[in-house]
């Protein structure tokens, strides 16, 4: 269980990001979570609004974008997300794909209100 | 309202500090080397095994991580090697900021293999980079062949498994060779060890792995 200390890690960068919009209000932020990630979307849905309650940052949504393991069929250059735990190609069979993606843990976007109004106009 | 790309990884602060220490690893040839394993899978006995088998003059270090107590590195020191407890005081995983911690008053000058011992847990330590050359899994016959299909992540992350236990395979329902068919279908060329921590089997076949990855670093060192 170390969604928490993630979730934080989250909003320590939602807070660096406020200040780039000294009039907007960020109400929504983005995070990709891969397969491999070892993050429990639910932990940290459950975590993050813990954590946003009660503080300077409400209201703000946390929306999760999770992504399964993907490969690169080496044989025919295939490219498919693996299905549950099998890593071979679903198109020929091969299984030593080259790992193409599933182990992210990213900030992908903010959704900011009056967001425009920030620094540098 | 408007949406901002931001595209960048959400445990930044720490890939920073693992990337530093990566850099002071290679700066010194040191090779690090990360283990990880559910609790009670073996990490500290095959490294007692380890650290026993090596001579007095290896330049060998160990960072243990456990939530509470210091008796991993009180079973570790005895052997002579710089050891150092980490306890997370509830932490489940050790992380890059940990690490460097612990180095500090340690010369890396004097180490050319630094062993860290992670927190027993297969989950979270494998979010978390400790600027080290490789993690290894444990995984002990007592627990079920399944372990790399439930925990696909630290599986598909480790260059080597290391199956423990096996002097107990006539003793549980383990099917060895479904638990390496299983891992290797999370990491196709994943290297596979047997050991046994009690009788010393497979120990032998560890310790070669870990010289000829010894040999490959230092290699690779002198070759930049």
């Amino acid at each position: 269980m170390h969604e928490m200390g993630i979730a934080n890690s989250v909003l320590d960068a939602i807070r660096v990001e406020t200040r780039r919009f000294p009039n907007g209000h960020i109400y929504k932020v983005g995070v990709r979570i891969g397969e491999l990630a070892g993050v429990d979307p639910e932990a940290m849905s459950f975590c993050f609004e813990a954590l946003v309650r009660g503080t300077e940052l409400e209201p703000l949504a946390l929306e999760i974008e999770y992504c399964p393991r993907r490969y690169q069929c080496r044989a025919c250059g295939q490219s498919y997300a693996a299905a549950r735990e099998d890593s071979a190609c679903p198109e020929c069979g091969m299984t030593e794909s080259q790992f193409s993606g599933g182990d992210e843990l990213e900030l992908a976007y903010l959704e900011v209100e009056n967001g425009a109004c920030g620094a540098g106009t | 309202m408007e949406r901002v790309a931001l595209e960048r990884k959400v445990l930044s602060e720490n890939d920073r500090i693992a990337a530093n220490l990566r850099a002071r690893f290679a700066e010194h040839n040191i090779l690090a080397l990360n283990l990880i394993s559910s609790p009670g899978s073996g990490k500290t006995s095959l490294l007692e095994r380890t650290l026993e088998s090596f001579d007095r003059r290896e330049r060998v270090a160990v960072l243990t991580g456990d939530i509470q107590t210091e008796n991993d590195a009180k079973r570790l020191a005895r052997f002579g090697f710089p050891v150092k407890q980490i306890t997370t005081g509830g932490t489940c995983h050790l992380d890059a900021r940990m690490i460097e911690r612990a180095l500090l008053d340690w010369r890396l000058e004097d180490i050319d293999l630094l062993l860290i011992e992670n927190v027993g847990n297969l989950v979270c330590p494998s979010s978390y980079d400790l600027g080290e050359a490789a993690k290894l899994v444990v995984l002990s016959v007592t627990e079920g062949e399944d372990k790399p299909l439930k925990y696909p992540s630290i599986f598909f992350k480790s260059e080597l498994l290391i199956l423990n236990k096996i002097d107990l395979l006539p003793y549980v329902p383990f099917d060895i060779a479904t638990a390496e068919e299983n891992s290797r279908r999370v990491h196709f060329n994943m290297a596979i060890v047997r050991v046994s921590c009690q009788t010393r089997q497979g120990i032998t076949e560890w310790l070669s792995w870990l010289d000829r990855k010894r040999e490959s670093s230092r290699a690779a060192a002198s070759a930049s």
